[in-house]
């Protein structure tokens, strides 16, 4: 079943077409990778998909349904997406996980948020530390797990394992891993050939057009 | 018992220390010549006419002409907070709102605790005191805004992401402006009569006034200003913030 579908999608800024006539559809609980040369619009690709950008023709489906169909804040927590180099905000860890209970008018879960910590091999101690204490790799996962601390239905992850030490984009890949076996559509932008090696669809994307799609089974 | 005597020769000698900022503007090459006649020469036509009209206005004491003339003020004082306003995307209405209501409701209290009387000799100055610290706080709650929105862009872009309303993703920002556009007038009452003795203490003094009345008005205005700068900057912030997004709860760029 269809859960997201883009139909001739355009994204122009300043008459640049960024995006070009796209058309995707992603079947729930796919894993599809998205690769390209930088500048080629996989960022805003994802962004779109997200709505923290908006098409400039064409449409995007969520569950056969409009985008603008659906409150944005219930999409977002539905399709979420995780930035190219996120930014943790607040002081502490503990504001950044703490947000996606926020979010909802949740009350903050402990046993939660420690069992995803644990997940990304963080100590729970960590809640309290500073987030400028944090390095690269510890940041990046703290806010991947910011994305998971209520399952969306899509994961939209961009260059997630970017920049990472070993251990922590190994790490990051058996989360995503996890999550998909849970049954999130997983949408993954990466250059790693790893992780290409290892995809079962890949698309290309190359001035805003898929130029390739090739379906690599094992 | 009034002693205030200002004749026309003595303003020709404290022009003077006019001429002693050019010339050190001249010497230090700050450029800044131009720019020192403009706004003595803009100030000095500006307050004549304010002096003939208010003199005009006093004397027919009519309460809707006193209620223009405050109401004039009111916007004058929003247009300026308005054009302080770094961002693009303002709103003249905004400022108006904030100026108006922070103004009016201050006023409204004043007036009905019988602190000052409806007359145009009161109304008017008061007007200006509360709509221009009003204007100060609303211009410094904007400013403080618009560059917490460009350092912070990003994090606003994560909170947006993870299913934030714009209000929610804003609201650190809104606190630290609103703080900032308080802290000026909370500093200065901390230093009341210390450092400063303000323009409204120091007139009745001038005037002859005994300093313990004085200070009775000064603890009002004090307390009038608190009011104001509070309300106005809440009231500005509240709406301002919403300008930085779109109708799909988007940041609108630059
Ligand atoms: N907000 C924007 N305004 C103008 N140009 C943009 C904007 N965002 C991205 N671009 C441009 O769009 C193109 C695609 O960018 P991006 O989606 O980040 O590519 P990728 O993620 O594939 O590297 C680039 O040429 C980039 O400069
Ligand atoms: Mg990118």
């Amino acid at each position: 079943m269809s859960i997201l579908t883009m139909r001739q999608v355009d994204f122009v800024v300043e008459e640049k077409p960024i995006i070009n006539g796209i058309n995707l559809q992603v079947n729930s609980g796919d894993y599809l990778t998205i690769s390209g040369p930088s500048g080629g619009g996989k960022s805003t690709l994802l962004k779109l998909i997200a709505t923290l950008l908006t098409p400039t023709s064409g449409e995007i489906l969520f569950n056969n349904q409009a985008q603008a169909s659906y409150p944005t804040t219930d999409y977002r927590k539905e399709v979420s997406y995780c930035f190219q180099q996120p930014t943790l905000f607040g002081e502490t860890v503990q504001d950044n996980l703490a947000f996606p209970f926020l979010v909802r008018g949740k009350a903050f879960e402990q046993a939660k948020v420690d069992h995803l910590l644990d997940l990304v091999d963080l100590p729970e101690s960590y809640l309290t530390k500073k987030i400028t204490e944090l390095s690269g790799g510890e940041r990046q996962r703290v806010a991947l797990i910011r994305n998971l601390i209520f399952l969306p239905k899509v994961l939209l992850l961009d260059e997630v394992t970017v920049g990472l030490d070993s251990a922590s984009k190994a790490i990051v890949k058996k989360l995503i891993q996890r999550v998909h076996a849970d049954g999130v559509t997983i949408l993954l932008v990466t250059h790693e050939s790893d992780i290409l090696a290892q995809a079962q669809q890949v698309i290309w994307i190359k001035e805003g057009k898929i130029v390739d799609e090739s379906a690599i089974s094992q | 018992m009034n002693q205030l005597s200002v004749n026309n020769l003595s303003l020709v000698f404290s022009f003077a220390l006019v001429l002693i900022g050019v010339a050190i503007s001249e010497r230090e090459k700050l450029n800044l010549t131009k720019d020192i006649f403009y706004s003595i020469a803009r100030a000095v036509i500006q307050l004549i006419i304010v002096g003939y009209l208010l003199k005009y206005i006093f004397r027919v004491n009519n309460v809707v002409l006193t209620s223009a003339m405050s109401f004039f003020i009111v916007l004058n004082a929003a247009w300026n907070a308005y054009k302080r306003n770094p961002n693009q995307h303002k709103r003249y209405l905004d400022s108006l709102i904030a100026i108006f209501v922070s103004t009016y409701v201050t006023m409204g209290v004043l007036i009905a605790s019988g602190a000052i009387k409806f007359v145009p000799s009161q109304i008017i100055p008061i007007s200006g005191m509360i709509a221009s610290n009003s204007m100060v706080g609303i211009g410094l709650c904007y400013r403080s805004m618009n560059q917490q929105f460009h350092d912070q862009h990003q994090q606003i872009l994560e909170k947006l992401a993870l299913g934030a309303d714009k209000k929610l993703a804003s609201l650190p920002i809104l606190r630290a402006s609103i703080k900032t556009a308080m802290q000026p007038t909370i500093d200065s009452a901390k230093t009341v009569g210390l450092v400063s003795l303000p323009g409204m203490m120091s007139g009745l003094i001038f005037a002859g006034v005994d300093p313990v009345r004085a200070i009775k008005y000064q603890i009002m205005v004090t307390f009038m200003l608190m009011t104001t700068t509070s309300l106005g900057s809440i009231i500005a912030g509240y709406a301002a913030y919403q300008n930085y997004f779109n109708a799909q709860d988007q940041l609108i760029d630059g």
